[in-house]
């Protein structure tokens, strides 16, 4: 024990000493959740649109107003003509034209039908289709608020309630994913790289000619950043809940465990890389293209699993990631309890089991 | 039992890409207890091979080989607690202080510093006052001495060191030799290797070694020993030029230069010094000297490698 206790200080010195490891270990995950959380996000806030009112009557300028109130949309320009629509987009200061035909008011009153024309920049698909429904949305509040005492006879009001997140905040959903590509990051190429390390320095060869069994040197190795990889779940979880806003609605020790379990899990994994790669560089590139891509693509942070193609739904399921991203999400943001994932918790459980053993028994004990 | 090392008949192949080259070809030999030997050659001899081999870190395919009486495929774990390595790289922490590293091998041996602390207190001793410095700014000399203490930290009985003095200036080449013999004193036997044919003087017995097979074992006096033709030192102004006459010259067996001289071997060992000045003078030019000189080891090593 005090054998084992010698070289995980050992390692701690490693850590310690090294800046750039120390960047990357903790550097890295508080930018992550930052930038994602300020930088990198899909809600569109304070749009600039242009308005060509040809009515420039009571509705129109009712519906302005209203589209200016909001905190979605600046209006940033007022045209007087069809053809300075094109130059608006053109010059790329506005995001969308709203445009109102001459007689709007009229058509509304005495036709019963009056439209609207919204005119988006849909270079960013997504920019433009959320702006057009935000701004549908306006105007449909300012038609309802006009009919008022006189209800039209027949109508379907739908009423949208967001569970978990009402304000559709996109915070939500990428704290767990950048969870799962923090520790990913952190353990399994950081230990991989550790580990090879020994391996490109010659120590491992001395490590090997001594009568210790060198596996235990290796999992002392995974120790360190076992607690480095704890303390950045804390930090992770704190700037979520006091920076970003996003409660933690389930049990906290439950959470904790969960993400103490994938830490194991992916540590596991750097083991299994390392002892397949035989030179640092081959170990970050294993850790990025075959830990860092899938997490990314395949866990369903980015993209929902549900929308792939059959065969990518499969290999998902072979992505650590993709379970804990389902475990946390439902933890964390649901906030449901142990009986609502104890089958991820399992297949997270088996896998790591699975890694290990195979890790132990790849190890050489000799240099080929 | 007197025999600290045994090697039978041990041959060694690596593939690279398709080709398949062979390291080490058909080697035997044995070291005694309590005996320095080396095992001399250029890079690319084998040498490195030829330890790992020993030290279980490889295979052999063909052969047997044992150490303090240990099979060195059965029995990994025994040779394991009771040999020391220091491989040809500088195999240390960088990151770590010299302290700290000794303190780190010698927990791997489930020992520590103050229980062997006579047996390398001699080596130790010249680094103790740099304790606290990371082991990765230390001179090339003071590295070698660090690692030979964290492989004797475990006292083992056999002790195995890959090239410790390459790279390493000339007085603490000689220090290191010195310590070697000290280690040697207090009954550890040593398997050396350089490819610095000075050092070989220093061993109680070398085996010359060139391209995975060994050319010839005997103590450095009896390597010389056989070396019967005589050598001359031959040298002028004009040294390339005289090289290459030399070499073309039907009367010169083999002609290389060695420092400041050109070593050369007639194919007529009747020749009398002045038969060979007659014989040299219109090759030479200005200034020639010619010398009869006793054969180093490394004469011998070329004589062989010509054979």
């Amino acid at each position: 024990m005090k054998q084992f206790l010698f070289f995980v200080q050992k390692e701690f010195y490693h850590v310690w000493r090294d800046k750039r490891t120390m960047l990357i270990l903790f550097g890295m995950p508080i930018m992550q959740i930052l930038i994602f959380g300020f930088a990198l996000t899909n809600e569109v806030k304070n749009a600039r649109i242009a308005v060509l009112d040809l009515a420039k009557d009571n509705a129109s300028r009712g519906i302005i107003e209203q589209l200016s109130a909001s905190r979605y949309f600046d209006i940033g320009q007022y045209l007087t003509a069809a053809e300075e629509i094109e130059k608006a987009f053109q010059s790329g200061t506005v995001k969308m034209a709203v445009v109102f035909p001459s007689g709007f008011e009229n058509h509304l009153l005495h036709g019963n039908q009056a439209t609207v024309q919204l005119i988006a920049d849909a270079t960013d698909p997504n920019v433009a289709t959320t702006l057009a429904n935000y701004a549908t949305g306006i105007i449909m509040d300012y038609q309802s608020g006009r009919r008022g005492a006189q209800p039209a006879p027949l109508s379907i009001k739908t009423e949208i309630r967001m569970l978990y997140n009402p304000q559709l905040k996109g915070s939500y959903s990428f704290v767990p994913g950048v969870m799962a590509m923090v520790l990913m990051l952190v353990c399994a190429m950081m230990t991989s790289i550790s580990i090879v390390r020994e391996k490109e320095m010659g120590t491992m060869e001395v490590i090997l000619v001594s009568p210790i069994i060198p596996i235990r040197v290796v999992i002392a190795k995974m120790v360190p950043y076992f607690l480095l990889s704890a303390v950045n779940i804390g930090s992770i979880l704190l700037l979520s809940v006091f920076v970003l806003d996003v409660p933690i609605q389930g049990n906290l020790g439950l959470l904790v465990s969960e993400c103490l379990l994938f830490t194991v899990t992916v540590l596991s994994l750097g083991l299994l890389i390392s002892s397949v790669a035989d030179s640092q560089q081959v170990a970050m590139l294993v850790s990025l293209m075959g830990l860092f891509l899938p997490t990314v693509m395949l866990s369903g942070f980015m993209f929902p699993v549900e929308n792939m193609p059959t065969a990518l739904q499969v290999l998902s399921n072979l992505v650590p990631a993709k379970w804990f991203y389902y475990i946390i999400r439902n933890v964390m943001i649901k906030g449901l309890t142990f009986d609502y994932v104890w089958r991820e918790t399992l297949v997270l459980a088996g896998m790591t089991l699975f890694f290990m053993v195979v890790s132990v028994r790849k190890f050489k004990t000799r240099l080929e | 039992m007197t025999t600290a090392i045994q090697v039978d008949h041990i041959s060694k192949g690596f593939t690279t890409g398709k080709e398949k080259v062979s390291a080490v070809k058909d080697v035997t030999f044995t070291v005694g207890k309590g005996e320095l030997f080396g095992l001399v050659g250029p890079d690319g001899a084998g040498k490195t091979t030829l330890f790992r081999i020993l030290t279980t870190l490889l295979l052999a395919d063909s052969g047997s080989a044992s150490v303090d009486g240990f099979d060195v495929v059965k029995d990994v774990q025994s040779i394991r607690k009771r040999v020391g390595y220091m491989p040809g790289k500088f195999s240390l922490y960088p990151d770590l202080t010299v302290a700290e590293n000794l303190a780190f091998f010698a927990t791997l041996f489930n020992t520590s510093l103050k229980e062997n602390y006579d047996l390398v207190r001699a080596i130790y001793h010249q680094i103790e006052p740099f304790e606290k410095r990371k082991a990765g700014a230390l001179s090339g000399g003071m590295k070698q001495k660090l690692a030979l203490s964290c492989a004797l930290i475990h006292r083992p009985s056999v002790l195995f060191l890959d090239e410790p003095t390459t790279g390493v200036d000339a007085v603490s080449r000689k220090e290191f030799w010195e310590l070697l013999r000290g280690l040697q004193a207090a009954g550890i036997s040593i398997l050396v290797s350089t490819p610095y044919m000075d050092e070989a003087s220093l061993c109680d017995r070398v085996a010359l070694m060139q391209e995975g097979k060994i050319m010839d074992i005997n103590s450095p006096q009896g390597i010389t020993a056989n070396f019967t033709k005589p050598l001359y030192a031959i040298r002028s102004r004009n040294m390339y030029e005289l090289m290459r006459a030399l070499q073309q010259h039907e009367a010169v067996e083999s002609c290389y230069p060695f420092g400041q001289q050109h070593h050369v071997v007639f194919k007529d060992d009747r020749l009398r010094p002045d038969d060979i000045r007659t014989l040299v003078t219109p090759l030479a030019g200005d200034g020639l000297e010619v010398e009869r000189i006793q054969p180093t080891i490394e004469d011998s090593f070329m004589d062989l490698m010509h054979q």
